[in-house]
């Protein structure tokens, strides 16, 4: 694959940048050598003055793009004033990087389960949803269409400035999703329907539609149940109708926490962040086996812990005496 | 004879069973919060270091937080704090500010 894509980079370069392929040569010359330096003392004294500033630009991997490209560009200028260009491409690149990085925050659609990580701590922020987020099911196709339209600029064909190393890197990914998409790691996001809540009298709570959830999950209800009611501190009972019946009042956010942390702790791979996974138990020890990368890990037993006296003291101890 | 480890019949790999980690789950710390009639709750606090003052921390608890609590004896689980009403950010930052406890070795709980 890797292979395929260098290929690709290639031709593009070539198609766009033919003119200055011969001078690109002897640059990338010039480069080596620099980078041989300190073996080399008397070269080092000849160029000692280009290659200071060509070492420090190499310390910083945006500053290296910024200043191969600037030299593939500048054909027929001094070596000073290619060196100085491309200390000033790497001002660039950095200045570039934010606004990029943004970008590509929202268009990676491959990222599945990161969020939900991310979604541990901003847990208390219910309003602001993520793009990444499995529980958005429903307005998935606008996000992925209007990421689409971000993808296509390429800014740089008209104006006068160079590429960004970020552009270029869109550009491959781009032409990679049009003809051979499965390489570009596009594949069927996983996503899981909002656990739907609801109010069941004043002290209990139902939630509908956890049969539907622990299927997309692939987990056993019992476990999943057997960890909300861990977490939340209560119990409850499952209906006629496959809906479970929560002692408590909760809303539907925090049920929505609570099956992110388990999504996180017993669905998703810590290796690949594959949620195609496996939950086994081996003589007590529960293991959590990809399917992807078959890699295995080791996940506690859910244990509800210490859980405090709240009923009335009187009904324990009519109870108790039973 | 005795000094020949290899004639010893330990097994390191033995299994011990559950006995240690129903303790105090690894070591963890657990802050966890339990609904109580209406709009109040409980926090509890499980799995405390034994050098840990469980009396004085209550004490201190309760004065910061102006709540009640109590110290409640588990057979299996050691001590465990009880505060009235949603405690468990306030007992973690002052676990780690004050008590010198890792945030990695608190688990908080609940919804
Ligand atoms: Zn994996």
């Amino acid at each position: 694959m890797s292979a395929e894509i260098e290929e690709k980079l290639q031709s593009m370069d070539l198609q766009e940048e033919d003119p200055s392929l011969m001078f690109d040569l002897s640059m990338k010359k010039k480069k080596k050598k620099s980078k041989k330096t300190e073996e080399e003392p008397v070269e080092e004294a000849q160029e000692s003055q280009d290659a200071a500033p060509a070492d420090a630009a190499e310390e910083d991997p945006m500053a290296m793009f910024g200043e191969k490209k600037k030299k593939k560009k500048k054909v027929k200028v001094e070596d000073d004033a290619a060196v100085e260009g491309g200390e000033e491409a790497a001002a660039d690149g950095e200045s570039f990087d934010f606004g990029d990085m943004k970008k590509k925050k929202k268009k990676s659609k491959k990222v599945d389960f990161s969020a939900f990580e991310d979604g541990q701590d901003q847990e208390g922020e219910d309003g602001a949803r993520d793009p990444d987020d499995p529980f958005a099911a429903d307005d998935d196709e606008g996000a992925r269409s209007s990421s689409k339209g971000a993808d296509s600029e390429e800014g740089w064909i008209g104006s006068n400035r160079d590429y960004t190393y970020t552009e270029l890197l869109s550009r491959v990914f781009k032409i990679l999703r049009q003809n051979n998409p499965e390489l570009a790691g596009e594949k069927k996001r996983y996503t899981i329907v909002p656990p739907s809540v609801m109010r069941d009298g004043n002290k209990k709570t139902v939630f509908a539609n956890v049969a539907d959830i622990c299927k997309r999950m692939h987990r056993q209800p019992e476990h999943v149940i057997q960890f909300l009611f861990a977490e939340l501190g209560t119990s409850g009972s499952i209906d006629g109708s496959q809906r479970l019946v929560i002692k408590g009042r909760f809303q539907q956010k925090q049920i929505e926490a609570v099956l992110r942390r388990y999504i996180v702790e017993y669905v998703t791979c810590k290796t690949c962040k594959s949620p195609d996974t496996i939950l086994t138990k081996e003589n007590r020890l529960f293991f959590l086996q990809c399917e992807a990368c078959g890699s295995t890990r080791s996940v506690s037993a859910i244990k509800s812990g210490f859980q405090a006296q709240t009923g009335k003291r009187a009904a324990q101890r009519v109870k108790a005496a039973a | 004879m005795s000094d020949i480890q290899n004639l010893q019949s330990y097994d390191p790999f033995a299994d011990l069973g559950d006995s240690k980690d129903t303790g105090d789950q690894q070591g963890y710390i657990h802050i966890r919060i339990q609904q109580r009639n209406g709009r109040k709750t409980l926090t509890t606090i499980q799995g405390l270091p034994s050098n840990f003052d469980k009396k004085r921390m209550l004490k201190i608890f309760k004065k910061d937080f102006a709540c009640n609590g109590t110290l409640v004896e588990d057979e299996e689980l050691g001590s465990v704090i009880q505060l009235q009403g949603d405690q468990r950010v306030k007992v973690l930052t002052l676990l780690t500010t004050e008590g010198g406890i890792d945030k990695k070795q608190v688990k908080i709980h609940g919804f």
